[in-house]
C-alpha cells in the first residue's frame, strides 16, 4: 500500500485554505486541513473538505476534441494544437490580432496565468486579454 | 485586501457589507466570529437578512444598490460628530474639502428614503464604525457588480481613511476575492490594460521592457474587456475566443446576448476540465488537468502566494494548462520552452516587481505576501503602512446615482444574485460533487411571505421570472431572508440560469455587470 499526503491550497474561493490531499496507491481519496496553515489553522468549509469530488468527478474530460460537422471526436493532442494553431493564426492573418480575445482563468495558476497573456500579447499580438474578475 | 485574514479577529469593529462571508468566505467569517468573541463590535449592512446579521450589533437590509447613499450618510453623521480623524487626514490625505463638502446633503433624513435604513440605525452603524478603532471594514461582489460599483468602492476608501482606518493593523478595506485565484490572474496582467504587477501597457517604457524580454514587438493600445469582448463578436469584430477555465455561458450577464455574440465566432476554443456550458458550444476542446493534477501557486485575497503540488498524475490524456498553452505557442511559431511551473515562476519574478522576492524554496507551506521586492524581503501583512503607495490617500466626492434599472408598473420586483453555501459559481466544480450536489440540487428564488401570499405562491410552487433580457422557470422558497419587494436567486443552476436575467449594463470604468440589481416579473407558473 502506498500512502502519501500531498500538501496544496484550496481551489474554490479566494481564501487560500491550506488543503493537504491523501493520496493512495496513486488514487486521491481524501481531502484534509492543514492543521498549521496560516490561513484556515486546521480548519474547512463544506467545499473544501470535499475539494477532492471534484478532481474524480466522472464527468472530467479525458482527452482534447475537435468538432467535426457538429459533432465532438476524440483527438490527439497534435491534432488539437495543430488545429487550433492553423485556425487561429489564419484568423489573425486574415482580420489582425485584436479580432481574438483571450480568457484567463481565475482557477489556474499564476505561472499559467502569466503564460496566457504572453500568449495573447507576444503570440498573437493583442491586449484583447482579460478574466473573470468582474463576473 | 489592504490586511490579512488573521488581523480580523483583531479589529475593534468589522463592518460588513455585501459579502455573504459565512456562505461564500467560511473561514474568513470564523475569524469574524472570534473577534466577536474578543469583544469585537459588529455592523452588517446586507440587502438580505444574512446568517451574519444575526450575530450584528446592528445590522440593516439596505434596498440593493443604494450603497453609496448609506455610506455617504454613515460618514454625514461621522462628521457633524466630530468622530473623524483629522490628524490622520490632514498628514496623510488629499482631496478633503470636496469631500467634506459633498457630504452635507446626506442627512439622515434624506438616506432613509433612498436606503430603507432608519435614521437611529445609521446612527449607530456611524458610531460604532467610527469609534472603536481599529475597524475593519470587509466586502465583495455585493458593493462591486454594480454600474456604480467604482463609486461604492471609492465610498468605502472613503470611510476607511475618514476613520484613520487604512494602513494600520487589523483595520483596512478587504475585498473578499471570489476564486482561488482571481487575485493572482490580475496579479499576472490577465487584464487588458496592464502587464504583469500592473504595469500599464499605455506606458511606452513598459511596453519597450516587456517587448525587450520577450523578444516581440508588443501592442500598446489597452484591450477589450470581457464585457467589451460580447459586444465586438456582436459587431463582428471579434472573431475567435480562447478561453481558459471559464464559463462564460453561465457567469457573463445576460446569456441571450452572449448566445447570439458566441454564434457569430469563426472560431471559439475552450480549455476546460469539463465540458462546461460554454466549451460544449466550442469548435476545440483542450482537455486540461485540475488543482491536484499539478505544481504551480495560487495568490489569495490576502496577496498571498501559496505552492499547490502535484498529487495524482493526469487523469486520461490531459495536460497542464501551461503545457497546452507552450505547445500551442510553439505550434504558432514563438516558441515556449519550460521545464516546468517552477521555471516559469522564475521569469515571473522577474517581470513582476512584487514578486522578485519570492521563490519556491521561500513560499514552503505558508506561502509569501506580496509586496515581497527581495529575497530578503519577509513579505507584507498589511499596505499602505507609513505612506498611501499612490503617496497621499485621495478623498473622492461621490454622488448616489440610481441602478440601471429599477422597478416599474411591468417588472415591480428588485431581483438580486449570489451565490449560496454548498454551491460554487458556475456549479461546474460543485454540482458533480456527490456530497455537495445532496445539499441543494436545484436552482431556487427567496421571497418574502407577505409577497408569497399577495401572488399566492407557496413554498415549493414553480414560478415564471422575467426580465427586459428573458425568462426562466425555478420554484419558490418562501424565505425571510429578503425583505418585501426584492427577489434572490443563486446563479449555479444552469436549468434554471440566473444570467438569462441579469442586466449586461455596467460599471464605466470597471466594466463590471450590474448582476446585484435589476427589475423583474414574478408570476406562478401556469
Amino acid at each position: 500500500m502506498d500512502y502519501k499526503i500531498i500538501p496544496s491550497v484550496c481551489s474554490y474561493c479566494g481564501t487560500g485554505c491550506g488543503v493537504l490531499f491523501q493520496v493512495m496507491d496513486g488514487k486521491l481519496t481524501d481531502t484534509l486541513p492543514m492543521k498549521t496553515h496560516p490561513v484556515n489553522e486546521g480548519k474547512l468549509c463544506i467545499k473544501g473538505w470535499n475539494l477532492h469530488e471534484h478532481v474524480v468527478s466522472d464527468k472530467r474530460l479525458t482527452t482534447p476534441l475537435i468538432k467535426k460537422n457538429g459533432e465532438f471526436q476524440d483527438a490527439t493532442w497534435d491534432e488539437a494544437i495543430q488545429t487550433a494553431a492553423e485556425k487561429l493564426k489564419g484568423i489573425v492573418s486574415a482580420h489582425g490580432p485584436d479580432s481574438v480575445g483571450v480568457l484567463a482563468s481565475a482557477k489556474i495558476t499564476n505561472e499559467e496565468n502569466y503564460l496566457t497573456q504572453k500568449f495573447a500579447r507576444a503570440v498573437i499580438g493583442t491586449n484583447n486579454v482579460d478574466h473573470c474578475a468582474r463576473l | 485586501m489592504t490586511n490579512s485574514i488573521e488581523e480580523i479577529e483583531d479589529a475593534a469593529c468589522i463592518f460588513i457589507t455585501g459579502s455573504n462571508t459565512s456562505a461564500c468566505h467560511p473561514l474568513i467569517a470564523r475569524r469574524v466570529f472570534r473577534a466577536k468573541e474578543k469583544g469585537a463590535k459588529l455592523v452588517v449592512a446586507d440587502p438580505r437578512n444574512i446568517q451574519l446579521s444575526r450575530f450584528a450589533d446592528v445590522a440593516v437590509t439596505q434596498r440593493v444598490g443604494s450603497d453609496v447613499a448609506m455610506l455617504n450618510g454613515m460618514m454625514h453623521i461621522i462628521v457633524k460628530n466630530d468622530w473623524h480623524d483629522k490628524s490622520y487626514m490632514e498628514a496623510r490625505c488629499e482631496g478633503v474639502e470636496e469631500f467634506l463638502a459633498a457630504l452635507d446633503a446626506y442627512t439622515p433624513e434624506k438616506v432613509e428614503p433612498i436606503t430603507g435604513i432608519a435614521p437611529a440605525d445609521l446612527e449607530k452603524m456611524a458610531e460604532l464604525y467610527a469609534t472603536n478603532s481599529p475597524a475593519s471594514i470587509l466586502y465583495a461582489m455585493g458593493i462591486t457588480q454594480h454600474t456604480t460599483g467604482v463609486d461604492n468602492v471609492k465610498s468605502i476608501c472613503n470611510l476607511a481613511m475618514l476613520c484613520g482606518n487604512v494602513g494600520v493593523k487589523s483595520g483596512g478595506v478587504n475585498p473578499l476575492r471570489g476564486q482561488n485565484n482571481v487575485q493572482g490572474a490580475c496579479d499576472m496582467g490577465g487584464l487588458p490594460n496592464v502587464f504583469p504587477a500592473y504595469q500599464p501597457v499605455t506606458v511606452e517604457a513598459n511596453t519597450e521592457k516587456f517587448s525587450q524580454a520577450w523578444g516581440k514587438e508588443l501592442p500598446n493600445k489597452i484591450g477589450l474587456t470581457i464585457t467589451d469582448m460580447v459586444q465586438a463578436m456582436i459587431d463582428g469584430k471579434l472573431k475567435a475566443l480562447y478561453v481558459i477555465g471559464e464559463n462564460p455561458m453561465l457567469s457573463d450577464p445576460d446569456q441571450n446576448h452572449l448566445d447570439k455574440a458566441l454564434d457569430k465566432l469563426e472560431l471559439l476554443i475552450c480549455q476546460d476540465i469539463y465540458l462546461t456550458e460554454t466549451a460544449a458550444r466550442s469548435d476545440i476542446v483542450l482537455a486540461a488537468v485540475s488543482v491536484a493534477e499539478k505544481d504551480g501557486t495560487f495568490t489569495n485575497t490576502e496577496r498571498r502566494c501559496m505552492k499547490v503540488n502535484k498529487a495524482i498524475e493526469p487523469l486520461g490524456d490531459t495536460l497542464a494548462d501551461w503545457e497546452i498553452i507552450s505547445r500551442l505557442s510553439t505550434a504558432m511559431g514563438y516558441e515556449m520552452k519550460y521545464d516546468g511551473p517552477e521555471d516559469i515562476f522564475k521569469e515571473v519574478t522577474t517581470a513582476a516587481p512584487s514578486y522578485a522576492g519570492m521563490s519556491y524554496e521561500r513560499m514552503g507551506l505558508d506561502g509569501l505576501q506580496w509586496p515581497c521586492p527581495n529575497p530578503e524581503h519577509p513579505g507584507t501583512q498589511f499596505l499602505h503602512k507609513e505612506q498611501f503607495t499612490r503617496g497621499k490617500g485621495l478623498f473622492h466626492a461621490i454622488e448616489y446615482l440610481d441602478p440601471a434599472e429599477m422597478p416599474d408598473a411591468e417588472y415591480p420586483y428588485f431581483l438580486t444574485t449570489g451565490r449560496m453555501f454548498a454551491h460554487y459559481h458556475t456549479g461546474t466544480m460543485t454540482r458533480v460533487s456527490p456530497h455537495l450536489d445532496a445539499e441543494q440540487k436545484d436552482g431556487y428564488v427567496e421571497i418574502h411571505p407577505e409577497d408569497a401570499e399577495t401572488l399566492a405562491v407557496k413554498d415549493g410552487d414553480t414560478v415564471k421570472l422575467s426580465t427586459r433580457r428573458g425568462e426562466i422557470q425555478v420554484s419558490a422558497r418562501v424565505s425571510n431572508k429578503v425583505k418585501p419587494g426584492l427577489l434572490f436567486v443563486p446563479f449555479h443552476f444552469a436549468e434554471s440560469p440566473a444570467n438569462v436575467l441579469t442586466n449586461a449594463a455596467a460599471d464605466p470604468t470597471a466594466k463590471i455587470p450590474e448582476y446585484k440589481v435589476c427589475a423583474v416579473k414574478i408570476e406562478k407558473a401556469a
